[in-house]
């Protein structure tokens, strides 16, 4: 019962935010496109559902829940990409028994698209990580990872375009700084270079040159540090990027309600999303678009 | 050449944004074939999780000590006496001492038997052993780092008196007055090597040794090796304290 009270609660607090003369007869029409983005982070290796005792998320989580959701949802939507921000590995004995192995292949099973690598990937080396990569159906994404002088060169692109019923998606990713949190002897030769002005030259790649309709920030970087502002965190990406539309970010395990909406460089909005951790929430974004010719107004609303 | 890329703009602009968290509850259906795929993983890690190694004749705390408890003191000797050698082997010495830390012992041990769910318990996290060659400033810092903390910081192999106002009275490495020109070997882990629990004493010029043997794992190769687990608090870490007869 007390779940049903908070959805209740969540929709009594959305926010509008409209620029457009919208109505909603107008998303009827064949020409608007749905594209369903659906995400997790740091699941850190939880395949079963907590137990009934458990202090804090008693009976919640587990792939198997997780992936008759999705279904359904694919069901609904196959126009639907499925997600993950890092921090795939490490938290329960299944990640000491089998390495990652279980993870990867459930992931792939539950058809994931695409992942980006969070500093606990690593914590059984790169060597550990390039040898579970052949039980992974989908690609990893980081664009600031300089993989060159390691095992995983060629085997991480910085970027990957989708594309869903003719809408164009791109999607980069984005990894957190690894010394302080990833040893030298786990990371070997890989090189973490500043994400600012690699995601402000992804987002103008996917946006002109690609020419995708929407660009979609796959981030470890962390939600925010109050204690520390500067540092960079999906919310200053935000601020400090144009042509991003959504953040799907992991690392701080920050548990939000609802997406962030935040002002980017340009005064547009960018929504910014996490789920915490643990696979006890699925993060789900809807993007409409309709073809330019057919747009009747500008302007987007944005309802969380 | 002579190819034509017809558009480099988006056919499609987005109208509309919705965002929202799904909760994976237990009002959520499982599927069956993912449920089936876990089945043979599971087992098999509870299994072996489960499989019983020891026996505890006690239900030991580290709330119960004060400057040293049985489970602290367990686990310092069993990082020396499994660790030691392999240390031995791999360098040709010993292993002087072993410092951990309080903080470091997740669970309890329960009475009754002891599995290798007790090791995940106590020890989640996977850090290993690791050998800093110490001497003069650096062992006198880590004493009165012990003195002046008064916890029951895990030890093996050191034995420390403290006076009634917590100044050092007495400290042996093996039984044996402290020389403050000799460089001693104390094994500990790499979090606290790396400055956990403001243990900075550690950090050495010297080359270290990482035994590349994980906390965890020789707790679990400690338990198997002996039948019941019964350690109790001694007198390697302890307070004298004057008692004024009363006339």
């Amino acid at each position: 019962m007390k779940r049903r009270t908070f959805i209740q609660q969540t929709s009594a607090a959305s926010a509008l935010i409209g620029l457009g003369g919208l109505t909603l007869s107008s998303f009827d029409t064949k020409k608007t496109k749905r594209i369903t983005i659906l995400h997790t982070n740091d699941v850190h290796s939880h395949i079963d559902p907590f137990g009934p005792n458990d202090v804090r998320n008693a009976n919640k989580g587990g792939v198997a829940r997780r992936a008759s959701l999705v279904e359904s949802i694919r069901s609904i939507n196959p126009n639907t990409l499925l997600l993950d921000a890092g921090d795939i590995f490490q938290g329960t004995p299944y990640f000491n028994y089998y390495g990652g192995e279980l993870e990867f292949k459930l992931m792939s099973m539950l058809k994931y698209d695409l992942a980006t690598i969070g500093n606990h990937d690593f914590d059984n080396g790169i060597d550990g990580l390039y040898a579970q990569l052949p039980n992974a159906n989908f690609d990893f994404v980081s664009a600031n990872y300089d993989f060159k002088n390691t095992v995983l060169d060629t085997h991480v692109k910085p970027y990957k375009v989708f594309i869903k019923d003719d809408v164009r998606i791109g999607i980069f990713g984005l990894g957190i700084e690894l010394d302080g949190l990833v040893g030298k002897k786990l990371r070997k030769e890989t090189v973490y270079n500043y994400p600012v002005e690699i995601a402000q030259d992804m987002s103008r790649i996917l946006k002109e040159d690609e020419a995708c309709d929407l660009v979609i920030c796959l981030s470890h970087l962390g939600y925010y540090y109050k204690n520390s502002p500067e540092t960079i965190s999906d919310l200053v990406l935000a601020r400090k990027t144009k042509d991003i539309d959504l953040i799907i970010g992991g690392h701080t395990h920050t548990f939000l309600p609802k997406p962030t909406i935040e002002k980017n460089a340009i005064g547009k909005n960018v929504l910014v999303n996490q789920v915490g951790c643990y696979g006890l929430y699925l993060g789900k974004v809807d993007f409409y678009l309709e073809t330019n010719k057919e747009k009747k107004a500008d302007g987007v609303t944005i309802i969380v | 050449m002579g190819l034509i890329i017809s558009s480099c703009k988006q056919d499609y602009s987005t109208t509309r944004i919705v965002g929202k968290r799904l909760t994976i509850s237990d009002s959520l259906a499982t599927n069956p074939e993912i449920e089936a795929y876990i089945k043979p993983y599971r087992e098999k890690v509870n299994r072996d999780l489960d499989s019983i190694l020891a026996y505890a004749a006690e239900t030991y705390s580290k709330s119960d000590g004060k400057l040293n408890t049985a489970i602290g003191n367990f686990m310092a000797d069993a990082v020396f006496e499994m660790s030691n050698p392999v240390f031995q082997k791999r360098t040709n010495k010993f292993i002087d001492m072993v410092l951990l830390n309080h903080g470091g012992i997740r669970s309890i041990i329960s009475k009754g038997n002891i599995t290798s769910r007790t090791a995940y318990k106590i020890m989640p996290f996977d850090n290993s052993v690791y050998v800093i060659p110490m001497k003069g400033q650096q062992i006198k810092d880590m004493l009165s780092f012990l003195a002046k903390k008064k916890r029951a910081h895990p030890i093996s192999k050191l034995k420390l008196t403290l006076s009634e106002d917590y100044s050092i009275k007495d400290a042996l490495i093996n039984d044996e007055a402290i020389d403050y020109e000799k460089t001693y070997h104390v094994a500990t882990n790499d979090y606290l090597y790396n400055g956990g629990s403001n243990m900075h004493f550690f950090k050495s010029k010297d080359t270290v040794y990482d035994l590349n043997y994980k906390i965890r794992n020789l707790l679990i190769d400690y338990f198997k090796k002996i039948d019941t687990l019964q350690p109790s608090i001694d007198d390697r870490f302890i307070q004298i304290k004057t008692i004024k007869n009363e006339t």
